[in-house]
């Protein structure tokens, strides 16, 4: 019997379990939403009284947003009476009628109607080769290069300009204005400043001490000055500068202070791509024996410029919001289309103002929020090029 | 009699007579265009007889300054008067705007890494949208619709019966320093002082002792306390002059323009952003290993961050931080775009539009930017050079 009770508590022992248990799931106060917002917002009294505090602002600044953008604002209209508050008996927000009756004015300023179709299609050329050059997937990129700034500069300036022989009439760019303008002074900043950038920043890594102390020397004193200045001093001494005859008109002046300005950054920028470069690279190219325009053009640039196309971009977004200051030069960009549009008497309301600045706001947070979206995709997929 | 060719050869290709030809030549075009340039100016300032050199430094302005910091009149003063008030004016919004972007901004950045989701968001959702909008039309905003859709003068908002906001700025009552006021600074300074005293006992006794002792606190009291005393004891030798509304203006008081408190505003708003953003990767650049141990040797979240994050992120964030101190001042130009008397808006603008002298005046405005960026990155570059010995 004291055997047999014996094994039976041997068997009766046997309750160890072979398999493992799933884990519990955490207690209910930690899981889900509950959990989630316990742990997230209301860890302790002060992130309560955080949490709520920010929660009132934030839930103020969105109803406001609302309110202005889109319960109270005004839709349709032909003049100042659709919003005004007088005429309209209710509290009026955005004046989207102005903005809808101004649209064409912000896009092409007053660049004659009928030929307005040569800047949609500039536009269109404009995004196929920004598409080419940023889509990491796109093929040829080198002939992409070439599209980009070569082949659409000189179109662009035929197409926009006018050239009486093959029927395109001039186009005054007095007359140029909105958000034409303000494409087209990024654009020529990026065109021009990206390659003369190379150049300013291979020319302060150079051996060659003048060259290196003529680059420095540029880049240190536009990148020590306000853009401000710079477009000063290209609308009021650049002229004095050239020959009468060659006297430039107001847009090129603009546009030469904005590439000369851009280029000095760009610079920075691609130097410290180059200085990325591991030293081995630059030796290995010599050790093959290439000379310095092939070691640069085929080694080492690729691989700097590649590690640097999300500082690019980042320094581009700083262009792009950099272009609004023509305005103080005369230019008509696409902010100064908007205070031109906003003191019309036609339109002249309390609302008017700040429906012109959110149109402007919405616009360029649109293009500078994409961008540097981009600069982050392309940050992430370099980083996981490298990580392998 | 071989090697000759080829040595003809290898002088074409070496490198050292290539680089001295090159050279060579790239001096030699921008000596060309240096001449061209100056050519064609001379002839262009001799065609238009502009007047050239300093001269118009000591002539009269004959124009007003809305906001003057030192002396200034239309019509006793000169030139060079004006343009110094228009430098003060820019040191003035940019330090003040320095001082606002730098908390705000630092509060931002901390934001965006606390463990409160929303806080965290609130704080990325700013600095992604004041990020991507140009400064300038920020200007315009806070200027044009904002300060200007103020009430008119006579609708005035007024607080206390004495501080008046309008359209035209704001008015606030301004101090008028009594006979009696003088031990009250000499009260501060000596409280400065003795918390500065203080501060430099309680390491020295916590070094020796371990003993700690509330240093922030006591010095706030000691600075705040002691000329507050003073000021009590003396028998409050201060009186202010009240604004008095009139008919179409407010008379006394010290005036804020609108013009001022819209570009400090955007300035410090848009500047903030980034500077939230140099906090944030001068923080995450310090190695959770350094929080873990200060956790693990039972220092509480606020010690940790200010004993041992923010000494070792502030290495990361003073030069990036100092190039935001530089683009605010080099962006406060952007005055003249809603008026406020910078030194672009008075010297660049009307001082160059009266005399024509464009050379000079750019030239002159250019090198001032050019002095402020050039001292502070020299500063920079010692400080680093410093930092760089701290380490191992």
């Amino acid at each position: 019997m004291t055997m047999a009770e014996g094994d039976l508590a041997v068997t009766e022992l046997h309750f160890v379990r072979h398999e493992q248990l799933p884990p519990k799931p955490p207690p209910a106060h930690m899981r889900g939403t509950l959990g989630w917002m316990r742990e997230n917002l209301f860890s302790s009294w002060f992130n309560v009284a955080l949490t709520v505090a920010i929660g009132l602002l934030v839930a103020w600044v969105a109803v406001e947003l609302a309110r202005f953008l889109i319960i109270d604002a005004a839709w349709s209209g032909t003049d100042r009476d659709a919003c005004r508050e007088a005429v309209q008996h209710r509290p009026i927000g955005a004046c989207w009628p102005f903005a809808f009756e101004r649209m064409p004015y912000f896009i092409y300023g007053s660049y004659p109607i009928p030929q307005r179709w040569r800047v949609d299609v500039f536009f269109v050329l404009l995004a196929i080769g920004i598409v080419w050059l940023m889509a990491p997937r796109a093929p040829r990129k080198n002939w992409g290069a070439l599209y980009f700034f070569i082949v659409l500069p000189i179109a662009s300036f035929i197409l926009l300009h006018g050239w009486e022989l093959i029927g395109l009439p001039a186009v005054d760019t007095v007359l140029w204005g909105g958000i034409l303008v303000t494409i087209v002074v990024a654009t020529v900043g990026i065109v021009v400043s990206l390659p003369l950038g190379i150049l300013l920043a291979l020319g302060r890594r150079s051996r060659m001490p003048t060259v290196k102390m003529f680059s420095v020397a540029f880049i240190e004193f536009v990148r020590g000055v306000p853009l401000i200045t710079m477009l000063f001093m290209a609308s009021v001494m650049l002229p004095l500068f050239v020959p009468e005859a060659f006297e430039p008109d107001k847009l090129v002046r603009a546009l030469v202070g904005i590439a000369l300005f851009a280029s000095a950054y760009m610079a920075e920028v691609v130097r410290a791509g180059l200085q990325a470069v591991p030293k081995g690279q630059y030796e290995g190219a010599m050790a093959v024996g290439l000379r310095y325009p092939h070691m640069m053009g085929l080694v080492v640039l690729p691989q700097a410029l590649r590690i640097t196309i999300p500082n690019i971009v980042n320094t581009y977004i700083g262009l792009f919001k950099d272009t609004t200051l023509v305005y103080i030069v005369g230019i008509f960009d696409f902010l100064h289309t908007v205070e031109v549009a906003r003191i019309d008497p036609k339109w002249a309301t309390p609302v008017t103002s700040t429906t012109g600045y959110a149109v402007a706001a919405i616009f360029y947070l649109i293009f500078c929020y994409g961008m540097s979206r981009y600069a982050r995709a392309m940050e992430a997929r370099l980083a996981s090029g490298r990580q392998r | 009699m071989a090697d000759r060719p080829q040595h003809r050869a290898a002088l074409l290709n070496d490198p050292k007579v290539r680089s001295i030809v090159f050279q060579f030549v790239l001096v030699a075009v921008v000596a060309l265009l240096v001449y061209v340039a100056a050519t064609n100016v001379i002839e262009h300032l001799q065609r238009t007889h502009i007047a050239s050199g300093f001269g118009f430094w000591n002539n009269a302005a004959g124009f007003d300054i809305s906001q003057t910091l030192i002396p200034y009149s239309a019509n006793a003063s000169t030139y060079g008067q004006a343009f110094w008030v228009g430098l003060l004016n820019t040191l003035l919004v940019a330090g003040l705007g320095i001082i606002l972007a730098t908390i705000l901004g630092f509060l931002i950045g901390i934001a965006r890494l606390s463990s409160n989701w929303l806080v965290a968001r609130a704080a990325s959702g700013y600095v992604e949208t004041i990020r991507n909008i140009p400064l300038l039309l920020q200007l315009l905003f806070w200027y044009n619709a904002v300060l200007k859709s103020l009430p008119e003068m006579r609708d005035s908002i007024v607080w206390f019966g004495g501080v008046y906001l309008n359209n035209r700025g704001l008015t606030l009552p301004a101090p008028v320093p009594q006979p009696g006021l003088e031990p009250v600074g000499i009260a501060f300074v000596l409280a400065i002082v003795a918390a500065i005293a203080f501060a430099f006992w309680a390491r020295r006794r916590q070094q020796h002792t371990g003993k700690q002792a509330p240093v922030g606190i006591v010095a706030l009291a000691l600075i705040i306390a002691l000329p507050l005393l003073t000021f009590a004891v003396a028998g409050a030798p201060l009186g202010f002059d009240w604004p008095k509304a009139g008919r179409f203006n407010i008379a006394g008081g010290m005036e804020v323009l609108p013009e001022f408190a819209a570009l400090l505003l955007g300035l410090s708003i848009y500047t903030a952003a980034f500077i939230a953003e140099v906090v944030r990767a001068g923080i995450l650049a310090v190695s959770k290993g350094q929080v873990e141990a200060a956790y693990s040797l039972g220092l509480k979240p606020t010690p940790t961050l200010r004993l041992i994050v923010i000494p070792q992120a502030m290495r990361v964030i003073i030069p990036p931080l100092t190039s935001q101190y530089l683009n605010l001042t080099k962006n406060s130009s952007l005055a003249v775009a809603i008026g406020y008397p910078d030194l672009v808006q008075v010297f660049t603008g009307t001082v160059l539009n009266q005399t024509g002298q464009a050379l000079e005046v750019v030239a002159i405005t250019m090198l001032v930017y050019l002095t402020i960026s050039l001292v502070t990155s020299a500063a920079m570059n010692i400080y680093n050079a410093r930092m760089a010995l701290v380490e191992r």
